[in-house]
């Protein structure tokens, strides 16, 4: 700061003189004049110093950016942004409660008719009959129909299905617990992940098996009441309304048992792998 | 005759520029998120005044449509980073005791109003006031609030299992994603009152945000 300056008096002398008066007055202003140049001498001094310092900052703010994004892709995204991805996933597997639940609602709720999105891995010639879901990794290979399916507890949830585009509907799954299944045909060892994919694997999806084990994670063969349609995955998908839609794999036909960390068809194009909620 | 002001500390002053460019990558990431489903209006009924969406040519000139990935990375990225920093300038001015030149009193309502007559040429005298006026009081104090509740619909849209709760809290996951787009509506709103604040207020006073002081003249 500027040391004040030490101003002649303004009164005190007895009866001064008009010139006397005058002298003082020129003096004042001289030393107010001395004291605003020293004042802004010093501002000029703070903002050179502090402006180098500002543009150090945004030059190294800015080329950190350029850092980042110009890093090579792992799985359609800058490694950076991927390893914070797999950060957060470890972070919320860590705090991760299988009792925590989607909400549910009245089946009176659901959305008609239920919005279509997503076509990828599907075809219109759906042969329920022939149709089988192999499990492999269990102790021995599995392919189970449709009926041998139904065999186990129905369930029946209406819940939110949450698209990773930002829009929402409710709708009701009819299903079994893909627990129940996992539980009739175990792994010969505990696994750390699910692969899922549809015939020819023109669709995949990657799930930790604590997601798989959810209670509300059904392989549903029927939506809002009806046997599904071709578009929305006949004639068995995922309903798994702990993770984004682009989990609920559609035309289901092969789950594997790994160890792996599975691909992922849009984890392997940008999208976070986990997905979880 | 001059003499210097110590204005806005040196922590400030950094969580205020470290703010800028995140606040800025949030808002920009999340319009590339809101671009997949952008499907909010201003209107009452079958009225709408506005539709909070671009035309699909200035997306495309923008670089911002078919992002939606890129948008979620860059968005899960810098969320970190941006409540660490908010978290800090919070705690900073609780500690500094800065908060109590910064939220507002049960006069700062109506010595706002007189302050934005003043700003409107309506009013001739500016009501006193030490480091801020009441009407950034309460819009810095505000903007505080709402970034609080940015973490918290964000949270309650990230996890909306995990913390199914607080989604609820906020009337549900529809909801909640409509409350954390409007926050940022606010954000931008405020930005074009700031600036336009700034310029109005002049050099002295923007440079005292980068120096930390300001010239005073009595």
């Amino acid at each position: 700061m500027t040391d004040s300056p030490v101003l002649p008096p303004e009164d005190g002398l007895e009866n001064p003189s008009q010139i006397e008066a005058e002298e003082i007055e020129a003096a004042r202003l001289a030393a107010i004049a001395a004291n605003d140049a020293e004042v802004d001498a010093e501002v000029r001094r703070h903002t050179r110093r502090n402006f180098i310092v500002a543009g150090v900052a945004a030059a190294a703010g800015l080329g950190g950016w350029k850092w980042l994004r110009s890093r090579p892709a792992e799985g359609g995204v800058a490694w950076p942004f991927r390893r914070v991805l797999e950060m957060n996933e470890r972070i919320s597997s860590a705090f991760f409660d299988p009792n925590r639940l989607s909400p549910t609602y009245d089946p009176s709720r659901v959305m008609r008719p239920a919005r279509v999105n997503g076509g990828i891995g599907l075809a219109p010639n759906v042969d329920a009959e022939n149709w089988r879901l192999t499990i492999e990794g269990a102790a021995s290979p599995v392919a189970l129909t449709l009926d041998d399916l139904r065999a186990f507890p129905r369930r029946e949830l209406t819940t939110e299905l949450r698209c990773i585009e930002g829009w929402t509907m409710i709708v009701s799954w009819t299903g079994v617990r893909l627990a129940d299944v996992m539980a009739r045909f175990p792994p010969p060892q505990p696994v750390r992940y699910l692969s899922m994919e549809t015939p020819g694997r023109g669709y995949y999806v990657g799930l930790d098996v604590a997601s798989a084990m959810h209670p509300q994670t059904l392989l549903a063969w029927a939506l809002n009441g009806e046997p599904l349609s071709w578009q929305h995955g006949a004639p068995l998908r995922l309903a798994i309304p702990i993770k984004y839609g682009v989990k609920n794999i559609k035309r289901l036909a092969a789950i594997r048992y790994t160890n792996v960390r599975p691909a992922d068809f849009w984890g392997e194009r940008g999208y976070d792998w986990y997905c979880g909620h | 005759m001059k003499r210097l002001v110590r204005k806005h500390p040196l922590a400030i002053r950094w969580f205020h520029w470290i703010n800028f460019p995140l606040l800025t990558v949030m808002i920009w990431s999340g319009a590339m998120i809101y671009w997949a489903n952008a499907v909010y209006r201003i209107g009452i009924g079958r009225f709408t005044l506005l539709k909070m969406n671009l035309p699909q040519p200035v997306w495309k000139a923008l670089h911002m449509n078919y992002r939606l990935a890129d948008g979620m990375a860059l968005h899960f990225f810098f969320m970190w980073l941006f409540t660490i920093n908010g978290l800090a300038y919070v705690v900073y001015t609780i500690v500094s005791g800065e908060w109590r030149l910064l939220v507002p009193d049960r006069h700062s309502l109506r010595e706002a109003w007189q302050v934005v007559l003043h700003d409107l040429h309506l009013r001739k005298e500016a009501p006193p006031q030490k480091k801020y006026n009441a009407a950034q009081k309460i819009s810095y104090t505000l903007i505080i609030v709402m970034g609080v509740f940015s973490l918290l619909t964000g949270l309650a849209i990230y996890k909306p299992v995990q913390v199914n709760w607080l989604t609820a809290l906020f009337g549900g996951y529809a909801m909640v994603r409509f409350f954390h787009f409007w926050l940022t509506v606010g954000y931008v709103l405020f930005f074009v009152v700031h600036i336009a604040q700034v310029v109005k207020a002049g050099w002295n006073n923007f440079r005292a945000m980068i120096i930390g002081t300001e010239v005073a003249s009595d």
